[in-house]
């Protein structure tokens, strides 16, 4: 399948990033390379194969339900662009 | 034209864990904003996420209560989404294979019990909290973000449409409240946020294929399930009926002014760009590990209402109240085991207190059954009095209210109440036919009535003798004693 532009807009608004016009055609012939390369995939017979979850086979650990953090966040609030009160402040984001 | 509503919920609750789904912060509630928000919280790069035993165990206690298959192998997914509290740019869940499938609750409705089937339950992480008021002064346009509740445990149980009234949803979300609290895998603390549900809501002409769904987010009141939903009904009916149709979105339910409105800017929210997290593998589980867990299961609220019937020989309407809540049964319980009779007259006699006036006080002065002032012991000391015929009904009443304001602390102190007031109950047969023979002999004319047919008469005669005898006398034995006499 061939994606349109508008697709690769979409896409972008989707992931949270910028592709201007001019990116937008290389992009789109990138995209289009990994679908080909998906529908190459899809076209193997993979009847009665079980999805495979992870690419490794392992086991996956699991930890006791206990409290083993202490509170750091003044450590780590020193990397945020800007904090009050011990919170992070962001732009207002309200509904 | 009739209308048929269609709604499945899904809900959240909170496993009870003490610390994170994959960190080893701590989920109590309340504390200062961001300290207990570990690396692996905060989403800090070069971590990974290790999952607690204890939320899978609690997960796989629910299924068994729910006769649901537990997955051997489930396996948990990335859910993609931009939000300020979900520094991670995901959150982790189960998306094809969770770890509980199926199951079924039977809820009560007015046309009888009906079962409600479960599509699935799954582990995942909260999200942190966005703060939009009562920040710090003079910060303006900014939100402040809390991630201490970033990576608690949540089970999300998915529900199939098939409740078919507000009500019924209701009945549904109350059983399942009180099911994760009876096998302690969530404190359902509502006001906390440990117990919320979404509501997935359509309408259809009977006998139609199911209409377009709106899902109304964040519902953490059974009373706001209820008006989000009927409000959300009417809405869409009055659209179809005006010519319009109802478009797939979220709505949020806005309780002060009890209407449901889209959520904004959700354009491309719905997808989530599921894929399997490669952090983690595949979550197995060992037969043993869950018959380890079906072995400590507490006896489930159907069992114990069968056995409450069989064993005590109460109805199965009482059984059924009581089961609703492990907090009074166990109260029931506790106060059966205190009183000497162990027949099925002292267990309804039991019953009757906890579901009667025992159920009636706590819903006037609004508390729970842990905090009740009458504690189970005491309660059985006030039914020894009323099994003995020290008390009647009405002095038990008496007694019961001057329990309830603490007027006595102990075991013993419903007999202290009953000296106190002197609220013994006269049964002795010679001083009651004294009185009774009295009060014929004082009323003549209302004899006469009774005796030329009028039954009214009778009610006013005993009114008398319980008058004469300043309420003490028992009205049983008053009942018997006077027609006796008068149709001597």
């Amino acid at each position: 399948m061939a994606l349109t532009s508008d697709d690769v807009q979409r896409l972008a608004r989707l992931a949270r990033i910028e592709i201007d016009a001019g990116a937008t055609r290389d992009v789109q012939a990138k995209l289009d390379a990994i679908f080909a390369m998906i529908d190459e995939l899809l076209s193997i017979d993979t009847a009665g194969i079980v999805p495979m979850a992870h690419a490794q086979d392992l086991m996956l650990p699991l930890r006791e339900d206990a409290v083993t953090e202490t509170d750091r966040h003044a450590l780590y609030q020193q990397g945020a662009p800007s904090v009050a009160g011990g919170l992070y402040l962001v732009p207002k984001v309200i509904e | 034209m009739s209308w048929e509503v269609v709604i499945g919920l899904e809900t959240h609750a909170q496993l009870s864990t003490v610390s994170k789904i994959f960190s080893g912060a701590s989920t109590a509630f309340g504390a200062a904003p961001n300290t207990q928000a570990s690396a692996i919280d905060i989403a800090l790069p070069g971590v990974l996420p290790v999952l607690n035993r204890g939320a899978v165990e609690r997960a796989i206690r629910f299924g068994l209560a729910v006769g649901a298959t537990i997955n051997r192998r489930s396996v948990f997914a990335r859910k993609n989404y931009f939000y300020p509290d979900l520094p991670k740019g995901y959150q982790i869940s189960q998306y094809e294979i969770p770890v509980v499938q199926g199951g079924a609750l039977t809820i009560a409705t007015d046309a009888g019990e009906k079962t409600v089937r479960l599509t699935r339950a799954h582990l995942e992480e909260d999200a942190g909290k966005s703060l939009h008021e009562g920040l710090p002064e003079g910060l303006t346009d900014v939100s402040g973000i809390d991630l201490n509740r970033a990576g608690t445990p949540l089970l999300e149980i998915v529900s199939e449409p098939d409740m078919r009234s507000s009500a019924e949803a209701v009945a549904y979300a109350r059983k399942l409240h009180a099911l994760v609290m009876w096998i302690g895998i969530c404190d359902g603390n509502m006001q906390e946020g440990s117990f919320r549900c979404d509501a997935n809501v359509s309408v259809r002409r009977a006998g139609e294929p199911l209409g377009t769904r709106c899902e109304i987010k964040n519902l953490n009141s059974f009373r706001f399930l209820q008006q989000a939903i009927d409000y959300e009904v009417r809405r869409q009916i009055e659209l179809i009926e005006d010519g319009g149709s109802v478009v797939q979105e979220t709505r949020l339910y806005d309780p002060d002014r009890n209407e449901t409105r889209p959520m904004r800017s959700k354009e491309d929210a719905q997808d989530y760009r599921y894929f399997r997290d490669p952090d983690l593998p595949p979550l197995t589980l060992d037969d043993a590990w869950i018959e380890r867990v079906h072995a400590a299961m507490p006896e489930l609220p159907e069992a114990m209402r069968a056995r409450l019937v069989a064993q005590h020989g109460i109805t199965d309407y009482d059984a059924a109240q009581l089961t609703s809540s492990r907090a009074l049964v166990d109260y029931y319980g506790a106060a059966a085991a205190a009183l000497p009779a162990k027949d099925a007259a002292a267990h309804k006699l039991v019953a009757n207190w906890v579901l009667g006036e025992f159920s009636a006080a706590r819903n006037r002065s609004d508390v729970a059954v842990a905090a009740a002032p009458v504690p189970p012991a005491q309660l059985a000391g006030l039914l020894r009095r009323i099994a003995d015929g020290t008390l009647s009904g009405k002095m038990a009443k008496e007694v019961f209210d001057a329990l309830w304001a603490g007027e006595a602390a102990g075991d013993d102190d419903a007999d202290a109440i009953i000296e106190r007031r002197g609220l013994r109950q006269v049964s002795d047969t010679g001083a009651i036919e004294a009185l009774v023979d009295q009060v014929i002999a004082a009323n003549s004319a209302t004899v006469a009535e009774f005796r030329a047919g009028k039954e009214k008469a009778f009610n006013s005669l005993v009114g008398q003798v319980m008058k004469a005898s300043k309420g003490k006398a028992n009205p049983a034995q008053v009942n018997d004693v006077l027609r006796r006499r008068l149709e001597a």
